[in-house]
């Protein structure tokens, strides 16, 4: 196997990546452009199945997944996804069908009718799972051009990277964030609520449930003493970058912060310009702060 | 014997002694720096001079060099001695103003500041700013005693210095800390020699919460109470030097050249009582051990609250604070569908133990987090009823969090447990100082090695199956072996002690009574069905069959088989039978079963 072919990944952006979470796309095109990492976007790709789908119609929703595993597999290599929602949900269909035969006959009958076929050969995984262990320390440090030396950093999983499998880090306990925080140069704060639910959907179905939980995590970065919050999830970005304003007035408290993809963190620290950063999408002052406190060479 | 007058004392000594040893030998104090019990006199400090009168001439000489000689007359006080100590200290103190231990020396002769100025020179590639004062003890204890060479002096006069070869840091350097340890300024930075600085060796019986030595007793009431050598941290069998263990101990006891050996005995029977291990609380990431300071292990805050602990029986967090408050989580580890899904039986008393010596040491409030309250012992229900009375708090439901995100003033810089009271519906956040994890009871390691060399059966893990839980509950499968204690599976010391006894009873009576019974039901083999295929032989749990090289046949040893009949059904010319129990026997028994009288009763 060359290098070429050793890091090149089907891509699958999910669909926040395409509409609200169009800086997460962006930016991790951009740094996997940086890093030499080649990603194919997937063709004619559609929903993944989606967290609220499978908790309703199970067997439809991995039906939709199992459709976008058929089609990576022609490629037959991983298949990559920065959406941690899209990366459990395709992993679970793949980890059922493989263990459960009559739900891969059932999913099998469905896909024929399409002309569709799935092996079972397709390796699912997170954009941050390629990052941090196929490019590696040493690219990651040789590509960071400017120092974000003295950035403090609250380095925010949410639930679903390392649940329910915990295949690439600690379920309650992920390390990998912030081991790639430090091979930038910036200093991850301790954050005990790293891996705590963000509210989720809850947001819009109940909201002060959603407003206190997405408080709690803004309100612990603040007192950490962090400077901005790092996350690796479209939905935890939104709800705890849109919704800032209401969170503050549920929790009584100031919880403004800014937050910001971790592709978009490299990508800066890899002096990436704004059209592979879209830092200007950001609803908070994403911008503003890495001006101010980080120094360019 | 030489006899001579130290201070106006007559002092008997045997000849080849130092006069500084000769005099410390009667009580009288000479002061040192240089001097080590381990190194070979040396005298460069020149501290521990003294007034010498021989012969009709006087003249001052380092005592530490000096060999006693009849008649000699020593002043250790005199005018002149105590004016050159004092000159001498003086100079010390200019050259290390910083260093304790010359500060103390200087103040026993009144000396508190220096004259003369600190020496300027090429400053030495290891030592830091305490200074040193060349009283080269690092450099002999590094070369002559451990035979490893990575320092030595550089340059003559006042450029003289402790330094490594050419400055470098040297890579021979094997970071025992010898030198660092024995430098009575505390001068010598260590990562400057090599870029390791010297691991403590943490203490195994104080779970890490103390150093020990190379040498060591593992522990107070250690049987027999003598030390041990650590091959693994011990210089000597690096380098082949030190031995100053060797070298000090009076008796003579110590033989580093003693191997370990293997002992073979005959016996008649054998107690298994290989105990057992704790859960490691590491593997349950959300309780924080490891991540938070006071959150401890069991066996540490048992070690915390004993007398001779490391805190000498103080309950104390890590910052040498008492607690005010104390959580004490229930079944970690046990009664855990992902880890040990039994009952590990002794937890629930130890921690009411750890939650009644909190209570009476420090006043702190204490919380139980517990599933179920098992006290089933004898006086057990009492002393559970005693903590309740002490206001001892017990919240009924297993802790789910222990976290350091605070969400109110009063969380602010504690650990936080959550968790579900059952009895009020409620999830609790409770902000304690110091949590303690109760965790359970593991199989030994190594345990399931000694199940196979002993063809023991397993349950609950590799917990050791009894014969019969109740008729032979010391008893195995395999005659003439016993199990004592927490090895055939969780158990309290008094169960553990009544237990021990009953196996040493049944051992006893099985080698005292000088005749085995056996069981009448075994295998037996056939002659003339038998075609020699050894399937039977390599069937047999108990390796009770043997082959017969001159008839080409398997024959059954009657004193081993258990009658298992294992080699029965193995057996594919039928030649092996069980006594008593023929196949006759079964199909009659199925017979019965299936008649049609009989049926219906068993329908019900």
């Amino acid at each position: 196997m060359n290098t070429a072919t050793a890091h090149t990944y089907t891509y699958y952006p999910g669909c926040s990546q395409m509409a609200t979470n169009k800086a997460y796309d962006i930016s991790t095109r951009g740094v996997a452009h940086a890093l030499g990492l080649e990603l194919n976007e997937l063709e004619d790709w559609n929903c993944c199945g989606a967290t609220a789908y499978v908790a309703i119609r199970e067997k439809q929703a991995f039906v939709l997944s199992a459709r976008n595993l058929a089609l990576a597999e022609r490629s037959e290599r991983d298949l990559v996804t920065p959406c941690s929602g899209c990366y459990v949900v395709l992993r679970k269909a793949n980890k059922y069908m493989a263990e459960n035969e009559r739900l891969r006959s059932e999913i099998g009958q469905a896909l024929a009718k399409g002309g569709m076929a799935y092996r079972g050969s397709v390796r699912v995984r997170h954009f941050l799972d390629v990052v941090v262990n196929d490019a590696g320390e040493d690219a990651i440090r040789g590509r960071a051009t400017r120092s974000l030396a003295g950035l403090r950093v609250a380095c925010y999983y949410g639930c679903q990277i390392s649940r329910p499998f915990g295949e690439i880090d600690d379920e309650e306990n992920p390390q990998s964030l912030d081991q790639l925080v430090q091979w930038l140069g910036a200093d991850p704060v301790p954050f005990s609520l790293r891996a705590k639910c963000c509210g989720g959907l809850m947001m819009t179905t109940q909201p002060e449930v959603g407003r206190t939980l997405t408080g709690k995590i803004l309100q612990l970065a603040r007192e950490s003493g962090a400077d901005c919050v790092v996350t690796c999830c479209p939905l935890c970005q939104m709800n705890l970058e849109a919704y800032q304003h209401q969170v503050s007035a549920v929790m009584g408290r100031d919880c403004a912060i800014p937050v910001l993809y971790f592709t978009q963190l490299m990508g800066y620290a890899f002096g990436l310009e704004e059209d592979a950063l879209a830092l200007r999408d950001s609803l908070t002052p994403v911008e503003a702060l890495l001006t101010e406190k980080v120094a360019c060479p | 014997m030489i006899t001579l007058t130290i201070d106006g004392k007559t002092v008997r000594t045997e000849s080849g002694t130092t006069v500084l040893n000769a005099a410390r030998g009667a009580a009288i104090e000479i002061p040192t720096l240089c001097h080590h019990e381990s190194l070979p006199p040396y005298g460069s400090c020149r501290i521990c001079l003294v007034e010498v009168t021989q012969r009709g001439r006087t003249r001052l000489v380092s005592s530490c060099t000096l060999p006693v000689a009849e008649g000699m007359e020593v002043n250790t006080k005199s005018e002149k001695v105590m004016r050159i100590r004092r000159m001498l200290a003086e100079l010390f103190l200019a050259r290390c103003p910083d260093s304790k231990v010359i500060r103390e020396l200087a103040a026993q002769f009144n000396v508190t500041k220096s004259r003369f100025r600190k020496p300027v020179g090429e400053p030495s590639s290891i030592v830091g700013e305490e200074g040193c004062i060349l009283c080269g003890m690092c450099v002999r204890l590094c070369d002559d005693v451990l035979k490893i060479g990575a320092l030595s002096f550089e340059g003559r006069g006042g450029g003289r210095r402790v330094t490594t070869p050419f400055g470098e840091p040297s890579d021979v350097c094997m970071t025992c800390g010898a030198c660092s340890s024995i430098c009575p300024t505390g001068a010598i930075e260590h990562h400057r020699i090599w870029e390791h600085v010297p691991q403590r060796i943490p203490f195994e019986f104080e779970e890490g919460l103390t150093h020990r030595k190379p040498i060591y007793i593992p522990f107070a009431q250690a049987v027999p109470r003598v030390p041990v050598i650590d091959k693994h941290t011990c210089m000597h069998f690096k380098t082949n030097g030190c031995k100053v263990c060797e070298d000090n101990c009076e008796a003579k006891a110590i033989r580093h050249a003693q191997e370990d050996e293997m002992v073979e005995l005959d016996v008649g029977a054998i107690v298994v009582a290989t105990g057992f291990q704790l859960f490691d609380a590491r593997q349950l990431v959300r309780y924080g051990y490891g991540r938070f300071d006071n959150v401890l292990s069991a066996l540490e805050f048992e070690r915390i609250s004993h007398a001779s602990g490391p805190t000498g029986g103080k309950v104390l967090k890590k910052d040498g604070t008492p607690p005010q408050s104390v959580a004490i989580l229930h079944c970690i580890g046990s009664r855990d569908e992902n880890y040990q899904k039994y009952c590990s039986r002794v937890c629930c008393m130890y921690s009411l133990k750890f939650a009644h010596l909190i209570r009476e040491k420090t006043h702190a409030d204490v919380y139980n987090f517990y599933i179920d309250m098992r006290a089933f012992g004898k006086g057990y229900e009492e002393f559970y009823k005693r903590l309740l009375a002490e206001g001892v708090y017990f919240i009924r439901g297993k802790a789910a969090e222990v976290t350091d995100a605070a969400e109110s003033p009063e969380e602010k810089g504690k650990l936080i447990v959550i968790g579900e009271d059952t009895l009020l519906g409620l999830t609790r956040r409770i902000p304690v100082d110091m949590v303690i994890l109760s965790t359970g009871i593991k199989p030994a390691q190594g345990a399931e090695e000694l199940a196979r060399l002993l063809s023991l059966s397993c349950t609950q893990g590799q917990f050791y199956l009894e014969k019969h839980p109740k008729l032979a509950p010391v008893d195995t499968a395999s005659d003439g072996i016993f199990l004592a204690g927490a090895c055939q599976g969780p158990k309290d010391i008094p169960d553990a002690v009544a237990q021990g006894a009953a196996a040493a009873a049944g051992a006893l009576a099985l080698i005292d009574g000088g005749k085995v019974v056996l069981e009448p039901i075994t295998s037996e083999i056939d002659e003339k069905l038998c075609a020699g295929c050894k399937i039977c032989i390599a069937s047999c749990p108990y390796v009770a069959i043997e082959f017969d090289e001159e008839k080409k046949i398997s024959r059954v040893i009657e004193e081993l088989c258990k009658g298992c009949g294992t080699c029965v059904a193995a057996c594919p010319s039928g030649a092996a039978r069980q006594r008593n129990f023929e196949d006759v026997q079964i199909y009659a028994e199925i017979e019965g079963i299936l008649h049609p009288e009989t049926e219906p009763v068993l329908r019900e």
